[in-house]
C-alpha cells in the first residue's frame, strides 16, 4: 500500500494534479500494477482533489484501465470478424488450453490474465493478439504454444 | 439587450432571445415536447433523446434541449418520423427498466411511466432486458434507496450530485451495455461520500432513486395502544406539503397539517418551530461566547467563523470533505434533535408519561434527517431521541391513505407543550433563515433594541443568489457586551453544498473573514429539500420561500426569545442557553469521515 | 457515373520530397494561402465522415479567440482499418508537417496527436520522432509544440468531442453539437481535429500542389486514399488509390475470385452484396470508407458478421444516450433470438425501424452509424438471418 502511495504521488507530481492528468495518471499505475485497485483510486481522488467515484467511472470507462486484479502479462485477443475468419477460436482455444484458464480470467500463479479485445489494428495480418504493450500477428495454435511457453519459462 | 432570433415551430413563429433552446421556445408557445434527461437546474444532457424534434433541412432528428433556437429555423415538434423515434426511444427505455409499476414507490408518479401512458404503450416492442442484468437493490442506508433496475441512465443523479451538490457520489462507471450510475467501486451509498441530502431523489424521474420511507412504522405506532405517538413538523414542511396534495406551490397550509395530523391518530402534534426558536437561543448564545473567547479572551483555540449545524447533508459534508473545519461547527444539535432529546425528557416528565412508550416521530423536508435520527450520538434522552423520520412526501402519503381530503381541512393548532413558536422559527425553512432569525435575537441581546431593519425584515440574507453576504455594525451595545462595541459583525449564507464548498474554499485560502456562516445542504434551503414534493424548480422554490417569508409576516411574535414555551422550559427545566442540562441534550459532536 | 480503372499513388508513403523544404515553404506562406490551397484541392476528412478540410481550417481560423489547437486524430478502433498506424509507424514526420502547417493556418501554437491505447508499442518510436521534429521546427524557426495523448481502449474516441472529453480526463462521451469543434473543441477552444492521413495529404498538397491532387479522384472523392484491405483476399494491406473506382474494380484486384460482400468502412460502414458491385462506386458519391475494406468470400455467414459487429457496437457504445445504449443490445439480442426462432423473421422489420430510429436520433455517429451495416447486412443477406 505504502508503495502505490508513493506510485500515485509520483505519477502525480510528473503529470500535474487537474483534470487532464487522470488519464496519464491511471495509465501510469496499470503500467506498474497492470490493474487499478479500489485503493490506488481513493489515492488518486485524493491527490486530484475530486470525488473517487468520478476516477472510478473514468477508469471504468476505458478498456485498458483495469479496475480487476490482473497478472503480470495480460493477454488481449482480437475478436473482430476478419481475426474470427482466420482462426481466432482455435488460438483462443489454445490459450485457454495452455493457461488452464478462460476468457477474464487469471491464473493462479497471477502471471497471465486472458482477454478478448475489440480490433487491434493488424486486420491484414490477424489472428492478432497484445501481451501487454507487444503485439503478435498472424499467430497460429503452435505459434501461440512458443510464445506463451517463452513467457512461462523465461519471463 | 440580448439579441433575438426568430424561428418557426409548428407553423407558430416565435422571436427568442439567443441562447434560448429549440425547447424553451416551444414552451413560450406553449408546445409540449416531452422530456427525460433535462432538468431546469441542470445543465443540459441530451442523452435521453425523448425531445427530439425534426428541423428542416436537417438529416438527423435534433434534440430539442440541447440545440439553440438559431435566425430561420423551422421546427416540426408532431411528425410522423418524430413520433415514431420518440416511441422508440421510450419503448426502448421501457425494455431496460424493470416496469413492475404496481410495485413500485413512484408508482403514478414516475415521468417514465407518464410518458408510457401518453404513447398508450400496452406491449411491449422489444425484449425485457432486465432479466439479463445482475442488478441488486442497495436498501442499507438509512435515507434513500437505490435501484438500478429502474435506472434510465438519465444521468439528472449525476449532475445533481456533481454540479448542485458538488459531492459525486454518484457517477456514470463503464460503458455500453454496462454503463450504469455508480457509486465508487459500487459500494453502498451507506458507505460512501453520500450527504444523503435526496437532490438526486427530487430529481430521479424513476423509482431508481427515492427515499427509505417508514410509513408502515409509523402507521404500526399509532394502532399500538401502549405506544405515545408524537409527531414534530419542520417549518419548511407547511408550505410545500400542500403541493402532494392537490394545492398550489407556495400554499401555507400550517392549520390544514396540524389538522390531518390529528386525524391521522398522533397523540400530540407539535411542531419543530419550538426548538427552532430555541436553538437560535442556544446558537446565538455559543456564537455569543465565541466572540468573547476570541475578541476579549484572545483564546486562539476558538474557531471562527461558526458555522451553523441545523442541515444534516451539510454535517455530513463537512464531516467527509473538510473534516478539519469540525471544530467550526456550532455544538447545536439541529432543531430535530433538539425536539427528540426533550421529547423523551422534558415532554415526558411534564405529562407525565414513560419515555420508552414515547415514539418520536418527525416531518422533514429532508432525507438527511433520517440519518441524523440514527446517528448513534443522537441518543441523550437515554433512548434513540427520534425514532422516525418521515418526508414531507411519506407525510402526504399518509394522509390519501387515511381518506383525509385534505383541502377541506379546517386549520388547527398545535398541541402544547413544545408546540408553540415564533416567525424567527418558520424562516428556518428558508436559506438565510436561520441567519436572520439569530441576528434578530442577538442583536437585541446585545442592544437592547430590535434589528435596524425594517418590519424586522433582514432582507440582504434572503434571495436565491448562491453565497450572500451581510454585515452588522453593533453600535451602543450594553454594558454586558462592551466588547463588541464598534465590531462589525460578518456573516455569510451559503445554500445547495456547491455553494457551501466554495465558502469554504474561499474561507480555506484565507479569503473569506466571517465571524458566523450559514450554510444549508439543499438548494435554497429546506424548502427546496430532498424530502419536498417532486418536481423542484427554482420558480417552485421561489413560491415556497415567499409562502416562508408570508408565514413569518402573519406571526404575533418574531424573535424567538419572545417564544413563551422557550421561556418557560429554560424556567423550568434548561436553566439557561449552554447551561449544563442544554450541553447534556441540546449539542452534539461531530465526526470525520473518509472522503470516497 | 465515374468508374476510374483502378490505379495506385504513391503520395503518402513515398520519401522522394525534401521533408524540411516542404515545410519551410509552407510555412511561410499565409494562413490565408495554406487555406486556399487546401480548399482548392478539394481534400476531404479521411477519418470516414469527410468534411472538407479546408473548410475545417478556415471556419477555425476566423476565430477571434487566441488559444487554439489542432489535434490528430490517431484513435484508429474502426474495424478493418490499420492504415493509421501504418502511416504513423513510416511517415510520422509527415503527420506532424500537417500538423504544423494546420497551426500556421489557423494561429494555433499546440498540436496533440491522440494515440489509441492498442498502439502503445509505437509510443517510443512517435516520441523519437517529435523530438526530431520540435528540431526542425526550431532550426526553421517556427514555434510550435506538439504534444503525444494515449487512449485506453476506448472505440468512443475516435468520435472527436469524445476525444475531447478523453483528453481533458474525462469519460470519452461524445457532446452536445453544436458548438463544433471549430468553436469549442479541445478546452472548448477552436480546434481542428483531422485524422492522420488526412494531415498527412494536407502536407503533401503543400508539396505537389493543389491541383495535381484535386485532379485525382471525382468531383466529390478528390484525389487518392489510404486503404486497409482485410478478410478474404489473397493480398491483404495497405494500398493507396486513388479514389472513384467501383467495388467491381476493386474486387477484381482484391477478392479471392469468390467474393460474396464487401463490408466497406468497418463496422459502421455499409454492406454491399455482389450484385451491387459494379454500380457501387467507393468514395463521397457511393458508398464512402474510412479505408476499411473487409472482403467476405461464400464461405462466410453474413449473420456472425452482423453478430460480430454488433456485439462491438454494444460493447463500443459509450452508452449515454438511449437509442445507442439500449439500441445496439436490442439488435443484438433480436437477431440472435430471430435466429433461434424466438422471434419470427417479421421481428426483423421491427429491428430494421428501430435502427433507422437509432441512424437518425442517436446522439453521436457512433450510434447514428450502427444502422449502416445493420440494415446493408438485413436487407442483402435476409435469408442467413432467419431459422
Amino acid at each position: 500500500m505504502p508503495e502505490i502511495k508513493e506510485l500515485v504521488k509520483q505519477l502525480a507530481d510528473k503529470h500535474g494534479r487537474n483534470r487532464e492528468s487522470l488519464l496519464p495518471i491511471l495509465q501510469g499505475i496499470v503500467t506498474e500494477e497492470r490493474y487499478i485497485s479500489d485503493f490506488a483510486m481513493t489515492e488518486v481522488a485524493r491527490e486530484l482533489d475530486m470525488s473517487a467515484a468520478l476516477v472510478y467511472g473514468t477508469a471504468t470507462f476505458y478498456s485498458f484501465l483495469d479496475t480487476k486484479p490482473r497478472g503480470k502479462y495480460v493477454i488481449r485477443l482480437c475478436k473482430t470478424i476478419t481475426c474470427d475468419m482466420k482462426g481466432k477460436k482455435q488460438i483462443l482455444r489454445t490459450l485457454e488450453d495452455l493457461l488452464k484458464i478462460e476468457v477474464g480470467e487469471t491464473t493462479k500463479d497471477k502471471k497471465f490474465t486472458l482477454l478478448e479485445t475489440n480490433c487491434l489494428g493488424w486486420c491484414h495480418k490477424g489472428p492478432a493478439m497484445l501481451i501487454n504493450d507487444e503485439v503478435y500477428t498472424e499467430i497460429t495454435p503452435e505459434k501461440v504454444s512458443e510464445i506463451i511457453g517463452d513467457y512461462m519459462k523465461n519471463r | 439587450m440580448a439579441k433575438t432570433v426568430n424561428l418557426k415551430i409548428d407553423g407558430i413563429s416565435v422571436s427568442v432571445e439567443q441562447g434560448t433552446t429549440v425547447l424553451g421556445a416551444a414552451k413560450q408557445i406553449n408546445i409540449h415536447i416531452p422530456t427525460l434527461c433535462y432538468h431546469e437546474d441542470l445543465c443540459v444532457a441530451g442523452n435521453c433523446r425523448v425531445c427530439v424534434v425534426e428541423q428542416e433541412g436537417a438529416k438527423n432528428l435534433v434534440a430539442s434541449c440541447a440545440m439553440p433556437a438559431s435566425e430561420g429555423m423551422i421546427i416540426h415538434t408532431n411528425t410522423h418520423k418524430v413520433r415514431n423515434a420518440r416511441r422508440h426511444v421510450v419503448e426502448l427505455l421501457l425494455s431496460e427498466h424493470n416496469a413492475d409499476c404496481t410495485k413500485c414507490y413512484k408508482n403514478t408518479k414516475c415521468e417514465l411511466q407518464n410518458l408510457a401512458s401518453e404513447m398508450v404503450i400496452t406491449e411491449p416492442m422489444f425484449i425485457d432486458l432486465v432479466p439479463f442484468k445482475e442488478y441488486k437493490i442497495d436498501k442499507q442506508s438509512p435515507s434513500i434507496i437505490k435501484d438500478n433496475s429502474k435506472c434510465i441512465r438519465c444521468q439528472r443523479c449525476v449532475r445533481t450530485c456533481h454540479e448542485l451538490q458538488h459531492v459525486s457520489a454518484l457517477g456514470v462507471a463503464y460503458k455500453g451495455d454496462h454503463m450504469k450510475i455508480s457509486t465508487f467501486f459500487e459500494n453502498p451509498m451507506y458507505d460512501v461520500v453520500c450527504t444523503n441530502c435526496g437532490q438526486c431523489v427530487n430529481r430521479c424521474p424513476t423509482g431508481a432513486l427515492v427515499e427509505k420511507n417508514y410509513i408502515d412504522q409509523v402507521w404500526e405506532a399509532i394502532y399500538d395502544p401502549n405506544k405515545h405517538v408524537i409527531v414534530q413538523t419542520a417549518p419548511a414542511t407547511r408550505i410545500a406539503l400542500g403541493e402532494d396534495l392537490g394545492m398550489e406551490s407556495g400554499s401555507i397550509v400550517t392549520g390544514k397539517m396540524a389538522a390531518s395530523l390529528r386525524r391521522l391518530g398522533f397523540d400530540s402534534v407539535l411542531d419543530t418551530d419550538f426548538t427552532a426558536d430555541l436553538t437560535i437561543m442556544e446558537e446565538g448564545t455559543e456564537l455569543l461566547t465565541r466572540l468573547k473567547k476570541a475578541l476579549v479572551d484572545k483564546d486562539t483555540s476558538i474557531k471562527l467563523p461558526m458555522f451553523t449545524s441545523c442541515s444534516p447533508g451539510w454535517i455530513k459534508f463537512i464531516e467527509h470533505l473538510y473534516p478539519e473545519y469540525l471544530d467550526n461547527l456550532s455544538t447545536c444539535k439541529s432543531p430535530q434533535q433538539m425536539f427528540g432529546a426533550l421529547a423523551k425528557t422534558y415532554y415526558a416528565q411534564k405529562k407525565g408519561i414513560d419515555p420508552a412508550s414515547i415514539v418520536s416521530v418527525s416531518i422533514m423536508p429532508c432525507t438527511a434527517k433520517k440519518f441524523e435520527a440514527a446517528r448513534p450520538e443522537m441518543r441523550d434522552s437515554g433512548f434513540q431521541d427520534v425514532d422516525l423520520g418521515l418526508t414531507t412526501r411519506e407525510l402526504a402519503v399518509m394522509i390519501k391513505q387515511a381518506g383525509i381530503e385534505f383541502e377541506s381541512l379546517a386549520d388547527e393548532k398545535f398541541d402544547s407543550i413544545m408546540g408553540e413558536s415564533t416567525g424567527a422559527a418558520v424562516i428556518f425553512g428558508a436559506t438565510g433563515g436561520v441567519m436572520e432569525a439569530a441576528l434578530r435575537t442577538a442583536y437585541e441581546l446585545i442592544t437592547g433594541r430590535e434589528v435596524p431593519f425594517k418590519n424586522l425584515n433582514i432582507t440582504a440574507v434572503r434571495g436565491m443568489e448562491g453565497v450572500r453576504e451581510a454585515s452588522v455594525k453593533l453600535e451602543n451595545v450594553l454594558p454586558a457586551w462592551s466588547f463588541l462595541e464598534g465590531v462589525e459583525l460578518k456573516t455569510a449564507v451559503a445554500h445547495g453544498l456547491t455553494n457551501a464548498h466554495q465558502i469554504m474554499e474561499a474561507i480555506k485560502k484565507g479569503e473569506a473573514h466571517y465571524h458566523f456562516v450559514e450554510v444549508m445542504g439543499c438548494p435554497g434551503g429546506c424548502i427546496g429539500g430532498g424530502g419536498q414534493p417532486i418536481p423542484t424548480t427554482p420558480e417552485i422554490r421561489k413560491k415556497r420561500a415567499e409562502a416562508i417569508y408570508r408565514e413569518d409576516e402573519g406571526m404575533k411574535l418574531r424573535k424567538s426569545h419572545e417564544n413563551p414555551e422557550v421561556i418557560q422550559i429554560y424556567k423550568e427545566f434548561l436553566g439557561e442557553p449552554l447551561g449544563h442540562k442544554s450541553h447534556e441534550l441540546l449539542h452534539t459532536h461531530y465526526v470525520p469521515r473518509k472522503r470516497v | 457515373m465515374p468508374d476510374k480503372r483502378l490505379k495506385r499513388v504513391d503520395l503518402i508513403f513515398s520519401d522522394e520530397c525534401v521533408y524540411k523544404d516542404v515545410l519551410t515553404k509552407a510555412l511561410k506562406k499565409s494562413s490565408e494561402e495554406i487555406i486556399k490551397d487546401i480548399l482548392d484541392s478539394g481534400l476531404r476528412g479521411r477519418g470516414g465522415a469527410g468534411f472538407p478540410t479546408g473548410m475545417k481550417w478556415k471556419f477555425t481560423a476566423q476565430e477571434a479567440e487566441p488559444e487554439k489547437y489542432v489535434v490528430c486524430n490517431a484513435d484508429e478502433g474502426e474495424p478493418g482499418t490499420f492504415k493509421d498506424r501504418e502511416i504513423l509507424t513510416r511517415v510520422p514526420h509527415k503527420v506532424f508537417g500537417g500538423m504544423a502547417i494546420c497551426g500556421k493556418a489557423i494561429g494555433a501554437k499546440h498540436g496533440y496527436v491522440y494515440l489509441r491505447g492498442e498502439y502503445r508499442f509505437l509510443k517510443a518510436d512517435i516520441e523519437n520522432a517529435l523530438e526530431k521534429f520540435h528540431n526542425t521546427l526550431k532550426e526553421i524557426g517556427f514555434d510550435f509544440q506538439i504534444h503525444l495523448l494515449m487512449g485506453a481502449g476506448a472505440y468512443i474516441c475516435g468520435e472527436e468531442s469524445a476525444l475531447f472529453e478523453s483528453m481533458e480526463g474525462h469519460r470519452g462521451e461524445p457532446r452536445n453539437k453544436p458548438p463544433y469543434p471549430t468553436i469549442a473543441g479541445f478546452r472548448k477552444k477552436p480546434t481542428v481535429i483531422n485524422n492522420v492521413e488526412t494531415l498527412v495529404y494536407a502536407f503533401m498538397i503543400c508539396n505537389i500542389g493543389s491541383k495535381q491532387f484535386y485532379d485525382l479522384g471525382t468531383a466529390d472523392s478528390r484525389g487518392s486514399k489510404v486503404f486497409s484491405v482485410s478478410g478474404d483476399t489473397p493480398i491483404p494491406g495497405i494500398y493507396e488509390l486513388e479514389l472513384g473506382m467501383s467495388l467491381e474494380t476493386f474486387v477484381e484486384e482484391f477478392g479471392d475470385g469468390d467474393t460474396k460482400a464487401v463490408q466497406v468502412g468497418g463496422a459502421s460502414g455499409f454492406c454491399v452484396p455482389r450484385k451491387k458491385f459494379k454500380d457501387t462506386i467507393i468514395g463521397f458519391e457511393g458508398v464512402p470508407t474510412g479505408g476499411s475494406m473487409m472482403i467476405f468470400n461464400s464461405s462466410r455467414s453474413m449473420y456472425n458478421v452482423l453478430k460480430n459487429y454488433v456485439e462491438f457496437f454494444e460493447e463500443e457504445s459509450c452508452g449515454q444516450c438511449t437509442p445507442c445504449r439500449v439500441g445496439c443490445q436490442q439488435l443484438k439480442l433480436g437477431i440472435e433470438a430471430v435466429k433461434k426462432g424466438e422471434k419470427s423473421a417479421a421481428y426483423l422489420d421491427t429491428l430494421r425501424k428501430l435502427a433507422d430510429t437509432m441512424k437518425i436520433s442517436a446522439k453521436c455517429g457512433l450510434g447514428q452509424s450502427v444502422a449502416n451495416s445493420f440494415s446493408s447486412i438485413v436487407d442483402n443477406f435476409k435469408e442467413e438471418m432467419i431459422y
